[in-house]
């Protein structure tokens, strides 16, 4: 299951991960960690904890620089080199694992703000709310759930809620792909359903790469499994050939 | 969607403030008011304001633009600056200086281009940053620029190494403390411990004049207004959210794809300026400027009137100032040696019962008062640390019935 060093592979990609290492401290958060998404791909990451996964959010988005490795982006942008802001306007949106919306302001103002472009400060001041981002909004709303909640203020929403909404806000951006830290934490089973649902209806826009933990919610999402093992790739494939690999049940599945 | 008043800019910035408009429409009378009461009313009669009262009211006003200034980097951002005192007295001395060139040969030493402490300390040219300072106009640029160059430069480097919170909060009271060490130096050029003083007129006028005192005071109502219009309509519009977000969560601004250290940046310069401009209106009425109002503990008691008045919501700031001065001028007159103890007591007690502030507590009353009541709208039902307006709930509340 290894992947090619250099980026001779003959499909395009979306994110193409090779060699990526990051320590903190001595300790080897990520080993060089290589991994490519197609464009439009679904996948989905599992792994213990420690395994390495929200550090890989990090060093895609550009919170955190790595040691060594290559992290392109779409074939072409290293994104080694560029910060959060900048790597989040290139086409990358990225979801917490904690619900992070804008807890004192409405719905709708968390989704106006996400809404792709105007980023400089002269544009947000002067800033006026156009037909085309109203209809956009209310595009998202719908796909959402919370047209009903429009001006409640995002802290009053109920913990799955803000998890929508922080999905809602990664939509307005517009993103290529999207990278979601356990959507399913703390959802109900009804509304994991309901967000597995959503995600498959998403991946025929964009390229999702999400972390979870809920095995039902994996199972529901269909896709291509990645496991994560002391920062690198122990396996990869569909959900029910990993569940029978014997690696994978010892460090992780089995306990 | 909203039922927003629309018109022009200014005309939707007023008119979907009402509690804003209240508190603007109050100070505009008093600004008017207590001038004419001053100089048209003779001494002795009932409406006489005394020109003591005018100018104690005058130094509150200048307090009341500075809390504004806090409130809109503290309440709206989340920067905790305990060094905005800095930017106030930076604005004032640049007033001073002006002030200092208008004496001219009316020094004790009668010297046309060398203030008296230069004369004393057998300086014989004028300093080059003294310079234009005899121009009323350049004074004027100074006072905005040097302070907003200051917060802009030190901004630089806080925001983009990205220092936040209580560390931040540090580094600024370092900035003031290190400023005030600087100006007590005599070779500094400005006055040493004395400061500047002595002052004779401004523009020509006389500044013992009721006059003059009259227009310094309506000027001082007028700078208000026009800060607070100016803050408000920052917090308003999209930049005003995007700070908001800044301040509940900074990580998910920043991956929204937003530059969090330029828009730290704006309104800290914005902050500074609209601090220096209260700074130079508070000198030529108290008509003392020195090294004292670098104290780390003024920065201090500015965060206190924000934080009493309500913060994040601007007007609230505009009444922590008053109350809190008008406490402070009270106390230090009756209890002296306990001001500063009270002052202490007040902020705990706000933070542990008052998280929302005085204004909080109003709409909170209003609240019990209209559940039992039934019906009506109150003008103040913010007090939220959102500070969106309140028209925005009053249309919430709108849409539902409808």
């Amino acid at each position: 299951m290894s992947l090619a060093k250099t980026k001779h592979i003959e499909q395009p990609t979306v994110l193409y991960m090779d060699g990526v290492s990051v320590s903190f401290d001595g300790f080897k958060a990520l080993n060089s960690l290589s991994l490519f998404i197609e464009p439009g791909e679904m996948r989905a990451i599992i792994g213990p904890n420690g395994a390495g996964k929200t550090t890989m959010m990090d060093v895609i988005t550009g919170k955190t620089r790595p040691d060594e490795g290559t992290i392109l982006f779409n074939d072409e942008l290293d994104l080694t080199r560029y910060d959060e802001a900048q790597v989040a306007n290139m086409g990358v949106g990225r979801k917490f694992q904690k619900p992070s919306v804008i807890e004192s302001l409405t719905v709708f103002e968390n989704l106006e703000m996400s809404l792709k472009g105007g980023r400089s400060v002269w544009q947000a001041l002067t800033h006026k709310l156009t037909g085309a981002k109203q209809d956009k909004i209310d595009e998202i709303l719908s796909m959402i759930d919370l047209k009903d909640r429009l001006y409640e203020d995002a802290g009053s929403l109920s913990h799955g809620q803000k998890q929508w909404l922080e999905i809602g806000m990664l939509l307005g951006q517009e993103p290529e792909l999207l990278l979601i830290d356990e959507p399913a934490a703390g959802m109900t089973d009804e509304e994991t359903m309901k967000t597995a649902e959503l995600f498959k209806e998403l991946s025929k826009k964009h390229s999702l790469m999400v972390v979870e933990h809920d095995m039902d919610f994996i199972e529901a999402l269909d896709c291509r499994v990645t496991v994560l093992h002391e920062g690198s790739v122990l396996a990869e494939g569909s959900l029910a050939n990993v569940k029978n690999n014997q690696q994978v049940i010892e460090v992780y599945l089995g306990r | 969607m909203k039922q927003e008043i629309k018109g022009g800019p200014l005309t939707r910035l007023i008119m979907n403030d009402v509690a804003g408009r209240r508190m603007m429409m109050i100070i505009l009378a008093i600004a008017i008011i207590v001038p004419f009461c001053n100089l048209v009313f003779p001494e002795g009669s009932a409406l006489h304001v005394s020109t003591y009262t005018m100018t104690l009211l005058g130094k509150y006003l200048c307090y009341a633009l500075l809390a504004v200034s806090v409130d809109l980097i503290w309440g709206y951002c989340g920067i905790l600056s305990l060094g905005h005192g800095a930017f106030f007295a930076l604005g004032g001395y640049a007033m001073g200086m002006y002030l200092m060139r208008q004496i001219g040969d009316r020094g004790v030493y009668a010297n046309p281009d060398l203030p008296d402490f230069m004369v004393f300390l057998n300086w014989t040219e004028l300093p080059w940053y003294w310079f234009g300072f005899d121009q009323f106009w350049f004074a004027m640029v100074m006072v905005l620029a040097v302070p907003g160059i200051l917060a802009f430069v030190f901004g630089a480097l806080a925001f983009r190494s990205r220092v936040t919170g209580v560390y931040l909060s540090i580094i600024t009271q370092a900035l003031t403390y290190a400023l005030m060490l600087a100006f007590f130096r005599n070779d500094m050029g400005f006055g040493g411990n004395n400061g500047l003083t002595d002052f004779k007129d401004i523009l020509g006028f006389d500044l013992q004049a009721d006059s003059t005192r009259a227009a310094l005071f309506f000027a001082s109502g007028i700078a208000l207004i026009l800060g607070y219009l100016i803050s408000r309509f920052i917090v308003t519009s999209k930049l005003g959210r995007v700070l908001v977000a800044i301040r509940d969560s900074e990580s998910r601004a920043r991956f929204l794809g937003y530059r969090v250290e330029w828009y730290k940046l704006f309104v800290f310069v914005v902050s500074a300026m609209l601090a220096g401009v209260a700074g130079a209106l508070y000198v030529p009425q108290v008509g003392i400027i020195n090294p004292g109002e670098f104290a780390p503990i003024n920065s201090i008691e500015m965060i206190i009137w924000v934080a009493v008045g309500g913060r994040g919501t601007l007007f609230g700031a505009v009444i922590g100032a008053v109350l809190v001065n008008y406490a402070k001028t009270y106390f230090t007159g009756a209890f002296a040696e306990l001001w500063l103890f009270m002052l202490g007591g007040l902020f705990v007690l706000t933070t542990l019962y008052l998280p929302k502030g005085v204004v909080g507590l109003w709409a909170q009353m209003k609240d019990k008062f209209m559940s039992s009541g039934g019906g009506g709208n109150s003008g103040i039902t913010t007090g939220s640390s959102s500070g969106k307006s309140s028209d925005q709930k009053t249309s919430k509340e709108a849409e539902g019935n409808a």
